[in-house]
C-alpha cells in the first residue's frame, strides 16, 4: 500500500512587497504578487520527497477564491498528483478556526496516512491552522517539523524545533505535521509539468460536497472577527544623500566616528 | 454559550524542566492589567511534574489563585496531556479569558485547545485592552506587519490569545502576595497520548544573540547573495557588530532565524543600526524602529526605511558596504 499525503497549501499576497503610502499612510496592495505561501511549500517538498522515496501519491488542497488555481498548477508543475479547490462564498470571511472547519469538512472525503500543512502562512502568522485541522480530525500533531524518517511501516521519527534545540518524537500514522519552509528547500518546477499543470484537472469543491456543519463555516462561523484595522504612525526621517559611492562612505564613517563607533 | 457564566483572568504557566518560563511572569503582568479593568481575579494555570512548591511563587506576580495539575506526562510537553489538563480546567472554571505564551509550545496548545473548545483565538497579539463592552480588546500585526488589526471574540468563550516573549513586561514582585496552590486532578484519556518524546536537545548554536549588540549591520534582500552577507561579517567584524537579517534574507536562507529582526524574528534596540538592503515592510520596522541611531542604504529612494532613519544613504548597498570595508580595513 502506498503512502497517502495531503498537503495543505494558501495563496499569499508577498507580505515583503508591501509597501506603506508614505503621504497617507495607507497600504499599497496594487501590483503585489500572490504567491504560495512559504511555509506550505516546504510541507510539499516534503511530500513530493516522500513520493520520490516511497512512491507517495501526493494531493495538494487549498481553499480560496478562483485565483488561487495558480498555485495548484503550480504545485502539479512541482510533482503533485491530484489538486483540490475549495471554493465557495459561503467559505467567505472565515477566521483560522472557520477556515479548520472547511479544510476539515473535506478532508474528511480524502482517505489520508499523513496531512501537511505549512507551520504558517506570511499574511496573517498565526499557526493555527495546523493543529485546528488535527484537533477536529482526531489527528496526533507534531509541529515545527525540521525533517521526518519513516520506518516503511507505519511510524514517523521527526525532528521538531524547539527554542533551545530540537526534540525527536515518534508518532504512528494517520498524523498531521507542520512545516518550516527551512526545513525543505522546495524544487523547481519542471519545464514538462508546467505545460502539462495548464491541462490537468483541479478539482473544484464547494460546501456541498464537504463534510462540516455549514454554521461553522465563513464569517457567520467564525468566533474571532476585525474590530478595526489601521497602520502604525510613522516616525520623522533624518537626512538622506543621493551622491556617490565614495561620498556616501565618507558620511558614514564621519558618522561612526561620531557615535564613537570607529 | 451563555457568556455570562465565564468570568476571570487565566494564564497558562509554560514550566520546562521544572523551570517555570519568564513568559508566564510577563502575561501574569498583564493579566493583573485586565482583572483589574474588569473587577475580576487574575488565575494561573501551572501543568507540570512536581511543580507545586515553584507555582506558589506565582502569586507574588499577580495571581489571585494557582491551579496546579501535577502528573508525569506532564513534566516534558506533548499536545494531548497539556490539552486535556487545560481544557477540563476550562469547562470546570470557566474563565473568561486564557493568555498563552506565544512559544512553540504556546503555539501547538493554543490552536488545539481552540478548536476542541470552539472558541477564537487570536495570535501574537501586542496589545491587550478591556473595551467599553467589557470584551476583550485584541490588537495584533497583520498582512506581514504591515497593518494593526483589533480583534475580539464576542459571542465564544473563553477570549483566548497567545503573546510572543518580550511584548509585555513582567509585573513587579511583591511578596506580600501569598496563596495556598490548589491541585487539580484531571480525568486523563491515555489512549490518546500519541506523541512520544524520545529525545529533547538543547543545542548552544553559537550563542549568537542579536538583542545584545551594540551595532547591529543587517542585510536584506539587496545584498543579494551569500557573497554580500560575507561581506556584511567582515564589516561586522571591524566595527565589533553582530550581523542580523530581514525577514526576506531568512527566507532565502542567507541567514538564520535567530538572526531575524522583525516582527517574526526578534526585537533590537541597538546604539547603530546599519540597514543594508531593507526596503523597511512594517514587519521589519517593527523590531527595530527604537535602535538609537538608524542608518539605511537603499537604491530604492522612496523606500519605508527612510522614513525611519537618521542617516538615509540611496545607492547599491552591496558597493557601498564593499568600499566602506576596503577604507576600514586601510585604516
Amino acid at each position: 500500500m502506498n503512502m497517502k499525503i495531503i498537503v495543505c497549501i494558501k495563496q499569499v499576497p508577498d507580505t515583503t512587497e508591501i509597501k506603506l503610502d508614505p503621504v497617507t499612510g495607507t497600504l499599497i496592495r496594487d501590483g503585489v504578487p500572490s504567491i504560495m505561501n512559504p511555509d506550505d511549500k516546504g510541507g510539499l517538498e516534503l511530500a513530493l520527497q516522500l513520493k520520490d522515496k516511497y512512491n507517495a501519491h501526493v494531493t495538494v488542497i487549498t481553499m480560496g477564491p478562483m485565483q488561487a488555481d495558480d498555485i495548484l498548477r503550480e504545485a502539479y508543475a512541482m510533482g503533485a498528483d491530484r489538486a483540490i479547490h475549495l471554493t465557495d462564498r459561503k467559505f467567505a470571511g472565515a477566521d483560522t478556526l472557520a477556515t479548520s472547519n472547511a479544510l476539515a469538512g473535506a478532508l474528511r472525503q480524502l482517505e489520508y496516512d499523513l496531512i501537511i500543512s505549512g507551520r504558517q502562512a506570511i499574511d496573517g502568522d498565526t499557526a493555527q491552522v495546523g493543529p485546528q485541522i488535527a484537533e477536529l480530525l482526531d489527528l496526533p500533531q507534531v509541529t515545527y517539523l525540521e525533517s521526518l524518517e519513516f520506518d516503511e511501516k507505519n511510524t514517523f521519527t521527526i525532528r521538531k524545533q524547539t527554542e533551545e534545540g530540537y526534540q525527536i518524537v515518534q508518532v504512528d500514522t494517520p498524523c498531521l505535521v507542520s512545516v518550516l519552509s527551512s526545513a525543505n528547500k522546495a524544487r523547481y518546477m519542471n519545464v514538462r509539468g508546467i505545460v502539462e499543470a495548464h491541462s490537468r484537472e483541479v478539482e473544484l469543491w464547494g460546501v456541498d460536497k464537504i463534510e462540516v456543519d455549514h454554521e461553522k463555516l465563513g464569517l457567520k462561523g467564525s468566533p474571532t472577527k476585525v474590530n478595526k484595522a489601521f497602520t502604525k504612525g510613522v516616525k520623522s526621517a533624518g537626512q538622506v544623500f543621493e551622491v556617490d559611492d565614495y561620498e556616501a562612505v565618507e558620511i558614514i564613517v564621519n558618522k561612526l566616528k561620531e557615535k564613537y563607533i570607529l | 454559550m451563555d457568556i455570562s457564566n465565564y468570568k476571570d483572568v487565566y494564564v497558562f504557566v509554560e514550566q520546562r524542566e521544572g523551570v517555570i518560563q519568564n513568559i508566564a511572569l510577563e502575561l501574569l503582568g498583564k493579566a493583573r492589567d485586565l482583572a483589574n479593568a474588569l473587577d475580576e481575579k487574575v488565575v494561573a494555570i501551572c501543568p507540570g511534574h512536581t511543580i507545586a512548591n515553584k507555582a506558589k511563587g506565582l502569586f507574588a506576580y499577580g495571581a489571585d489563585r494557582v491551579l496546579c495539575i501535577d502528573d508525569a506526562e506532564l513534566g516534558v510537553y506533548t499536545t494531548e496531556p497539556y490539552t486535556q489538563a487545560i481544557a477540563q480546567i476550562v469547562n470546570s472554571y470557566k474563565p473568561g479569558i486564557l493568555m498563552i505564551g506565544a512559544t512553540t509550545i504556546g503555539r501547538d496548545l493554543g490552536p488545539r485547545l481552540s478548536a476542541r473548545l470552539n472558541t477564537g483565538l487570536t495570535a501574537d497579539c501586542t496589545q491587550l485592552e478591556i473595551g467599553e463592552d467589557r470584551h476583550l480588546m485584541m490588537t495584533r500585526p497583520a498582512f506581514g506587519g504591515n497593518l494593526m488589526a483589533t480583534i475580539v471574540c464576542k459571542e465564544h468563550r473563553p477570549q483566548m490569545s497567545t503573546v510572543r516573549p518580550g511584548v509585555m513586561k513582567p509585573g513587579i514582585k511583591d511578596e506580600s502576595r501569598n496563596g495556598e496552590v490548589e491541585m487539580v486532578s484531571i480525568d486523563f484519556d491515555r489512549t490518546k497520548f500519541r506523541v512520544k518524546v524520545i529525545e529533547t536537545v538543547k543545542e548552544k548554536k553559537n550563542l549568537v544573540d542579536i538583542t545584545e549588540a551594540n551595532v547591529l549591520i543587517s542585510g536584506g534582500r539587496g545584498i543579494g547573495s551569500e557573497e554580500g552577507f560575507e561581506l556584511l561579517q567582515q564589516l561586522a567584524k571591524l566595527l565589533g557588530a553582530e550581523v542580523s537579517a530581514s525577514r526576506a534574507a531568512v527566507d532565502s536562507g542567507l541567514s538564520t532565524h535567530e538572526r531575524q529582526v522583525g516582527q517574526t524574528g526578534k526585537t533590537v534596540r541597538p546604539d547603530v543600526y546599519i540597514a543594508a538592503g531593507i526596503s523597511g515592510a512594517i514587519q521589519h520596522l517593527a523590531g527595530m524602529e527604537e535602535s538609537e541611531f538608524i542608518i539605511a542604504i537603499n537604491k530604492d529612494k522612496s523606500a519605508p526605511i527612510f522614513q525611519i532613519a537618521d542617516l538615509g544613504i540611496v545607492g547599491d548597498a552591496k558597493k557601498i558596504i564593499a568600499l566602506l570595508t576596503e577604507k576600514l580595513k586601510k585604516e
